[in-house]
């Protein structure tokens, strides 16, 4: 028999904004949490959001309503995301800010001292609350001190530097436990858990190059889809318009450059074009990042009009007062100054689309649960909330809002499991009461070897299942025997199965262990990080601004040549000590996994729509694709089944998405 | 002069915590905008010596690769700083690289820094918030005030100036001037003022700011600019002042 642990234990895997707000919720209910995380909390990804969170503050005269954020993000995400869902975010996001004000994080103020607003795109309201061009900085360190608190009152168990393996499902299917292994000393655990919250952000790996940091590998999320979680809407990929090309990485020039009035433009007829402007006199500069996009690859590729005749365009912040710039998005100005070697406080920065956010993610419903019980996810993970495109600064308000959602909804679910467990473990101890008592009469009546055994173990046992079986006397003095409603336990049964015994532990933790040792022993020819190289480069090529049919196909059938190719990866490292290198090759599988899902649900989307472009089908069907992308994995054949599902959409009629294009 | 095709790398190694240090030479490929956790990464993709010999590639930290997550803080050239930003078109060539030894190296540049984040408990380091909940509404904030908090909260606890400062190691408990001044930041909070005294009896503490030498190395090591030694000063005032407080109230 399982033990039956006194307190609810949750497991959070990523210490990123959203993993931690979980993390804060469950403490604050009077949850225990193990919080996993590739690298201190501290240097989560969430740390490299710059330009700042939406929130309806209408601080500014300017009339800005949560109904306003709410369609802004309903129109901007080419109406693909659930409504009701979206309706909720942004109803709570002033209640968010005002919570990360009290938390400390130094927002950029205004002369009177409250909360400076921005402009962002594709709202046409200052709507954006910003600390300097480290937004997401910030706020994870204000959620990090928290959490931090927690951890010294005993409720948050740290494991740092442990990576999420897999989830341990019981015979019934639902998750009641996870596998992780220490990044230093190798050591494989198996963790019994009431439920696991993924937070483990975004897959901008898999595209190679791109602004995500190079633990955003979306690793984690390859791994519970091989095991049977849905994921929803994974084609739409969101391509920021304004980053620095790199060869390591493209390093992030974030929006609010156009925020505080950056301007994009190319020289043409040898004067200066500001294509943006003049095509979206409404929006300008500040069109939704998918329209931005596309523009200027359109301006590069297609009328070959890009800066010296490379792939890059200007964005232009040099008619700004240097004072004031500094003021507002001195960090990544720095940034450039120090990457390029230009200060773009004086010369026009040059700046390319990259590959930036996922959001598709997770399928998961509006409280977070996956299509497996017990197992949520929240943050860039998920699906939720941005449909076919995300409008800049929403991220870090989902990623935080969700936090707030999937925590209580954890804790619920992680009390229901203690319930049972409670139930259980007492229907347990009163049936083997009842043997003792039975063993004692007949030894008593009829003695003989093996019965006055037995008699003397009970008598050693007695005691403790004689005091069970008597009602619970509370302090007060009043009996109160525990409640069993069979109704109530047939219920939970039924949802929560059976706890993870400890055989079934260690055959999960065995079944990783021996993984792991076989990925030590892999001696091919293909070195995995050219892999990888490779991967991105198809994924970058064929999946990305503009798509098509034709190449999307060829593009699946060479990912999945990947996929063969990566049995005939050989690893030099064959230690037992901090090995990045078989780690890579475990995480490289998964993403292998999750590029053909991308891949797949792209070709299968035969129509344009927020982030999603196809020039064979340039508009969007809602008669045909109104629908979530829905992908199961298949076992058999390693790859993605493809299915659509109908969402809410019932509170904002769909209409075109122009933003007034001339 | 010929255009250059390669760099050089002499790399200080180890293969674990209680393991003899090594160095290692590689050669990578060179182009004007190479920065040095972008050489570590074509070293991953061929692990093969100068000399030819095939090893295990080199262990090291590193996440956002945009100088604000302070993962990859390691000794480039005998200065402690963050390998993402450090161009390797800027630095004397062969390019040295050694573990931050302040810290306990685990292998190779990996080193375990956990003892900046326990420190960060010590002097209480957040604003004790009732909850998470809707309580009130925040307060307001001097503009000035918030943002010097803006400028010290950039602090990305990556440990150069712990490993600039002559003060911490072996020889001292001092905690280091990172979290140090991290405490001035919750004392100019509006909220975070109310626990002030903690965090300043906490700094009272051995290995607290008594420990500070004023060597100045912290502010010219730190790469966010930082001024931390500004911050130690006046921590070192108020510290003073709690100490009088601390005697006249008893």
């Amino acid at each position: 028999m399982a033990k039956a642990t006194a307190k609810n234990r949750i497991a959070v895997v990523g210490g990123g904004i959203s993993g931690l707000m979980a993390t804060l919720k469950i403490c604050e209910a009077g949850g225990e949490v193990d919080l996993f995380s590739y690298c201190p909390p501290k240097r989560s990804h969430s740390l490299c959001a710059q330009g700042g969170m939406n929130a309806c503050m209408d601080t500014k005269g300017e009339g800005d309503t949560t109904y306003i954020h709410f369609d802004d993000t309903v129109y901007g995400g080419d109406f693909l995301a659930d409504q009701v869902a979206v309706k909720g975010m942004c109803e709570a996001a002033p209640g968010i800010v005002e919570m990360f004000d009290r938390m400390g994080v130094p927002f950029t103020r205004t002369a009177e001292g409250v909360l400076d607003l921005r402009n962002f795109g594709g709202q046409k309201k200052k709507r954006t609350v910003f600390a300097g061009s480290t937004t997401g900085q910030q706020l994870l360190y204000a959620l990090d001190e928290q959490v931090r608190k927690w951890e010294t009152k005993g409720q948050v168990h740290t494991y740092i530097f442990w990576e999420f393996i897999k989830i341990i499902k019981n015979k019934q299917g639902v998750c009641r436990g996870m596998v992780a292994q220490n990044m230093n000393s190798m050591e494989i655990k198996a963790f019994r858990e009431d439920a696991v919250i993924l937070a483990t952000g975004g897959p901008g790996q898999i595209f190679g190059l791109c602004t995500a940091s190079t633990i955003c590998n979306g690793s984690a999320v390859g791994a519970v889809y091989a095991q049977g979680a849905h994921i929803g809407n994974p084609e739409f990929i969101q391509i920021h318009p304004t980053a620095i090309p790199g060869t390591d990485k493209n390093r992030l020039m974030s929006e609010a450059c156009r925020g505080e009035g950056g301007r994009i433009w190319v020289y043409k007829n040898g004067q200066p074009w500001y294509f943006l402007e003049e095509k979206y006199p409404d929006y300008g500069n500040l069109v939704p990042r998918d329209i931005a996009s596309r523009e200027i690859f359109d301006v590069c590729v297609n009328q070959g009009l890009g800066v010296d005749g490379e792939n890059k365009v200007y964005l232009d912040l040099s008619h700004i007062p240097a004072d004031y710039l500094e003021r507002k998005l001195g960090g990544i100005l720095e940034m450039y100054s120090e990457f390029m070697g230009q200060d773009p406080r004086k010369v026009p920065m040059t700046i390319y689309p990259s590959v930036h956010y996922s959001m598709g993610g997770i399928w998961v419903d509006r409280e977070h649960n996956t299509n497996i019980p017990g197992l949520m996810a929240s943050g860039e993970c998920d699906y939720q909330y941005h449909g076919a495109n995300r409008l800049g600064a929403n991220s870090l308000l989902s990623a935080a809002y969700s936090g707030t959602i999937v925590g209580p909804v954890a804790m619920k679910w992680a009390t229901r499991c203690n319930k049972l467990r409670e139930m259980e473990g007492w229907l347990a101890r009163k049936s083997k009461g009842e043997s003792l008592m039975a063993a004692q009469e007949k030894a008593i009546a009829q003695p003989s070897d093996s019965d006055l055994r037995l008699y003397e173990e009970s008598l050693k046992e007695a005691r403790s299942i004689h005091m069970v079986m008597q009602p619970k006397i509370e302090s007060d003095g009043t009996e109160k025997p525990p409640v069993i409603d069979q109704n109530n336990l047939y219920a939970l049964r039924m949802e929560m199965g059976d706890e993870l015994t400890d055989e079934e532990l260690e055959a999960a933790r065995q079944e990783c262990v021996n993984e792991f040792e076989n990925i030590l022993q892999m001696n091919g020819e293909e070195n995995a990080h050219e892999l990888h190289q490779e991967l991105g480069r198809l994924m970058n090529k064929y999946v990305t601004i503009e798509r098509v049919n034709k190449d999307l196909d060829f593009c699946f059938g060479e990912v999945k040549k990947i996929l063969a190719r990566w049995n005939n990866i050989g690893v030099t490292d064959r230690g037992h000590w901090a090995n990045q290198e078989a780690m890579f090759v475990r995480q490289l599988r998964n993403m292998i996994l999750y590029a053909l899902v991308i891949t797949k649900a792209a070709r299968m989307r035969d129509e344009s729509r927020g982030a999603h472009f196809k020039r064979e089908f340039p508009n969007r069907d809602d008669e045909h694709f109104m629908k979530i992308t829905v992908a199961d994995y298949d076992p058999k054949t390693e790859e993605p089944v493809i299915t659509y599902e109908d969402f809410d959409h019932s509170l904002i009629k769909p209409r075109a998405r122009t933003y007034g294009s001339k | 002069m010929a255009e250059q095709k390669t760099v050089t790398f002499v790399i200080e190694r180890q293969d674990g915590p209680d393991q003899k240090p090594y160095t290692q030479e590689f050669d990578v490929p060179y182009n004007p905008a190479l920065n040095v956790v972008a050489a570590l990464m074509e070293i991953q993709k061929n692990p093969v010596t100068r000399d030819g010999k095939r090893v295990a590639p080199v262990v090291w930290e590193c996440n956002c690769l945009e100088k604000v997550c302070g993962a990859c803080m390691m000794v480039i050239n005998g200065k402690a700083q963050q390998a993402c930003c450090a161009l390797v078109a800027q630095l004397k060539q062969p390019v040295h690289l050694a573990p931050a030894r302040t810290f306990p190296v685990i292998r190779d540049l990996l080193i375990d820094r956990t003892v900046m984040f326990e420190s960060l408990k010590r002097i209480h380091g957040w604003i004790n918030v009732d909850g998470s909940w809707k309580v009130h509404e925040a307060p307001r904030q001097n503009p000035y005030t918030a943002q010097t908090a803006y400028e010290i909260s950039h602090c990305m606890t990556c440990g150069c100036c712990l490993e600039a400062c002559p003060n911490v190691g072996p020889q001292s408990d001092f905690i280091g001037p990172a979290p140090v001044v991290q405490a001035y930041l919750f004392n100019i909070n509006p909220m975070g003022k109310y626990d002030e005294p903690t965090r300043l009896n906490a700094l009272m503490e051995k290995g607290g700011i008594t420990s500070c030498g004023n060597s100045q190395n912290c502010v010219q090591a730190c790469p966010k600019n930082i001024k931390l030694t500004t911050y130690l000063a006046q921590l070192n005032r108020d510290v003073n002042m709690q100490a009088l407080k601390n005697i006249f109230n008893n």
